[in-house]
């Protein structure tokens, strides 16, 4: 088992049509992933060929569900129409929807994050300016490198793609159950402690690594959470010790604003709960690595 | 982006806010002839992105035209907490009787936005939060459902406005979200909004940051970006679509992912502890992508910092394959020697992940005496910063 995305997953792609959309469904297909359609009103009815699986293109979510039963939506479409597209994933009730366009508005975010509340949050929003979200050997939602590694018993959040990437990479011999990458906007669906709350209740996850960048307080929130909550072993990684005061480190959201939002401030929180703070990405595997092995 | 405050007044002004008549001078005269037209007394205010101008003799009072010559001739030039100031905003007088403080900001929390009200304005307001909470009314606000009289009227209530200008404060506080939304803006924060002692409302601050995501849809924002105050690396970087931060260290920093990049600037900065010191000299992200023309691009841009030593080009091969990225390497350097560019500082490399030995070979194959291949990230920064303190 995995937590959010299973073998039993069935995918469609927003955007399936577009460059970014049909590079990544093809990769997807590849991972073994139950990719069963993609969504474009212009082009419903056609059908696309990626390698000799033919996937139907639909007009809507809402079709799409019908037409294949499924639960997943990954949304490549342009910033200007991400807005539109999740709104659209919300409306038609999908329980998964892992927004990974980059560069997506805060007041769009914000917009369709109190869209999805005010009808309940059916949907799990991951994202947006995300990598997305791979259960190893399973499935694979968004452009997380699928051949990085195996399955195995360590789950992964992060804000950062690369990051994530790094340590899936130096514990590819250990395995993981999921890698969630919830991106680095200052407005996103999923946050640390939505998946520190599921890897807690997965069976099949043993520890967890925790990976924060500068900006917000996420990660001060996510240590209360650990705290109160959280049973299972917590190796932590913040990204951002020398990033300066009021510059954008890339992702929107990894700005320290005044002294708020200092990587410190995170090392701090987090470790005063028993959370063991790597000071390098190589660091942080090791002492993930002494978790498992002590077993 | 954040703006300044003469911005700030503009935007107001443009979304029919009431704000003092004013404008803005770059030299005495202009300020002269804002005086004129103005008539009377004036305030002549420093245009810094930081607070405590006033403490600082950055804000004066002018009788007259004359007088804002004088105080605009002080004012510029003078530096405020390290902030040179290049303009002033010259702005009638108003003679103010009560302070209040009103804002809206995004609230990253709670993945919504927020109200925050008090009458007592005119000071820091995180200070009276601190001191006096019960002051200080925070009201989360629904992005679909905004502010309307309705909301205006609760919040206003819930913050204690006084009756007689209760009215006042709900239309500004209607306008206000109008503006907010319609100029994507992650803040308006008004300190103070003042009454006068005829009983007028007014913004007599504005403190404005913009969400740059939404250029897209605000094609007048790019004019107020203050091109003079941009390092002329960031604005290079830019105009070559590349995500490049100017930091004050010695080693060149260029890496794909946001998040790694800022991991590299930190290995970098522990490794330089034991090499004299050295620093990141700069956040380059280049992205997933990473072909030959980019990392030539982020290579030019990095490379022609008079402060880089040594330059540590740290990937990670996800979805870009290794030896794709080495080639780039490779290709980059012939690139910039086409350009008459010859790079003359150490490149030190590292690559992992996707096709990484294929990448590494193609490294060794190159046989170029300025990329030194090092496989892990934290020996990498280990060699990058030796070799910077080296070229120190």
């Amino acid at each position: 088992m995995a937590i959010w995305l299973t073998k039993d997953s069935k995918v469609i792609v927003q955007g399936m049509t577009g460059s970014e959309g049909s590079k990544h469904t093809r990769r997807m297909l590849a991972a073994g992933t139950n990719v069963v359609g993609g969504v474009n009103p212009r082009k419903a009815g056609t059908t696309v060929d990626f390698d000799g699986t033919e996937l139907p293109v639909f007009a809507s979510v809402s079709d799409a569900m019908k037409e294949t039963g499924a639960d997943v939506t990954v949304i490549f479409v342009p910033p200007q129409f991400t807005k539109g597209a999740v709104v659209e994933a919300i409306d038609a009730g999908i329980a998964l929807a892992v927004v990974i366009t980059e560069g997506v508005p805060v007041h769009d975010s914000a917009a369709f994050w109190a869209y999805n509340v005010a009808r309940g949050e059916r949907t799990r929003i991951i994202g947006p300016n995300c990598p997305g979200i791979a259960s190893p050997g399973a499935a694979n939602a968004g452009i997380i490198p699928a051949d990085i590694t195996g399955s195995g018993r360590i789950g992964l959040v992060s804000k950062s793609g690369t990051l994530t990437y790094q340590m899936m990479y130096e514990l590819r011999d250990i395995g993981f159950s999921t890698c969630v990458g919830i991106g680095g906007d200052p407005i996103i669906g999923t946050t640390h402690i939505d998946a520190l709350a599921a890897f807690e209740a997965d069976p099949e996850t043993d520890a967890i690594v925790m990976i924060g960048e500068i900006g917000g307080d996420a990660e001060e929130r996510a240590a209360e959470f650990i705290k109160a909550n959280v049973t299972k072993p917590v190796v932590g990684y913040i990204a951002g010790f020398t990033a300066p005061p009021g510059k954008t480190m890339g992702h929107a959201g990894a700005i320290i604003s005044g002294s708020a939002g200092t990587a410190d401030a995170k090392k701090a929180a987090l470790e005063a709960v028993g959370v063991k703070v790597g000071k390098t990405p190589t660091e942080t595997a090791k002492l993930m690595r002494e978790i498992m092995s002590a077993g | 982006m954040d703006l300044y405050e003469y911005q700030g007044r503009d935007l107001f002004e443009r979304h029919g806010l009431p704000v003092l008549a004013g404008g803005v001078a770059t030299t005495p005269e202009e300020a002269r002839a804002i005086a004129e037209r103005l008539g009377g007394r004036v305030v002549v205010k420093a245009q810094v992105k930081v607070g405590g101008r006033g403490k600082a003799g950055g804000v004066k009072l002018a009788e007259g035209p004359d007088e804002a010559v004088a105080r605009a001739t002080d004012i510029l030039g003078m530096d405020i907490k390290g902030h040179t100031v290049h303009k002033v905003m010259i702005t009638v007088t108003a003679d103010v009787a009560e302070e209040y403080y009103f804002s809206y900001l995004l609230d990253r929390a709670n993945r919504t936005f927020l109200c925050i009200a008090s009458v007592a304005g005119g000071m820091d307001i995180e200070q009276v939060a601190a001191d006096t909470p019960d002051k200080v009314v925070k009201a989360p606000i629904d992005a679909n459902t905004g502010v309307d009289e309705a909301k205006a009227r609760e919040i206003v209530a819930a913050a204690g406005f006084p009756a007689e200008v209760a009215d006042q404060v709900v239309d500004v506080a209607v306008g206000l979200w109008r503006a907010f939304v319609a100029e994507d803006a992650t803040l308006v924060e008004v300190n103070p909004l003042a009454t006068t002692s005829d009983g007028t409302l007014l913004l007599l601050d504005a403190k404005i940051t913009l969400d740059e995501n939404a250029a897209f849809r605000h094609p007048d924002h790019e004019a107020l970006v203050d091109q003079a105050a941009v390092d002329p690396l960031e604005q290079a970087a830019k105009a070559k679509d590349l995500n490049y931060v100017k930091l004050d260290g010695e080693v060149g920093i260029i890496g794909n992912g946001a998040g790694l990049v800022m991991s590299t600037l930190d290995v970098v900065a522990y490794a330089g502890e034991g090499h004299g010191g050295v620093k990141p000299a700069n956040f380059l992200d280049i992205g997933g992508g990473a072909s030959a023309e980019v990392m030539a691009n982020g290579l030019e841009i990095v490379l022609s910092d008079p402060s880089v030593k040594s330059v540590f080009v740290n990937v990670f091969g996800g979805i870009t394959a290794c030896d794709a990225v080495a080639n780039g390497i490779v290709q980059a350097l012939d690139l910039l020697e086409q350009r008459g560019e010859k790079a003359t500082k150490p490149l030190v490399v590292r690559l992992d992940g996707n096709n990484a030995e294929a990448g590494r070979a193609i490294l060794d194959g190159a046989n170029n005496p300025l990329i030194q291949r090092v496989d892990t990230m934290d020996g990498a920064a280990e060699r990058a910063a030796e070799l910077a303190a080296a070229g120190v």
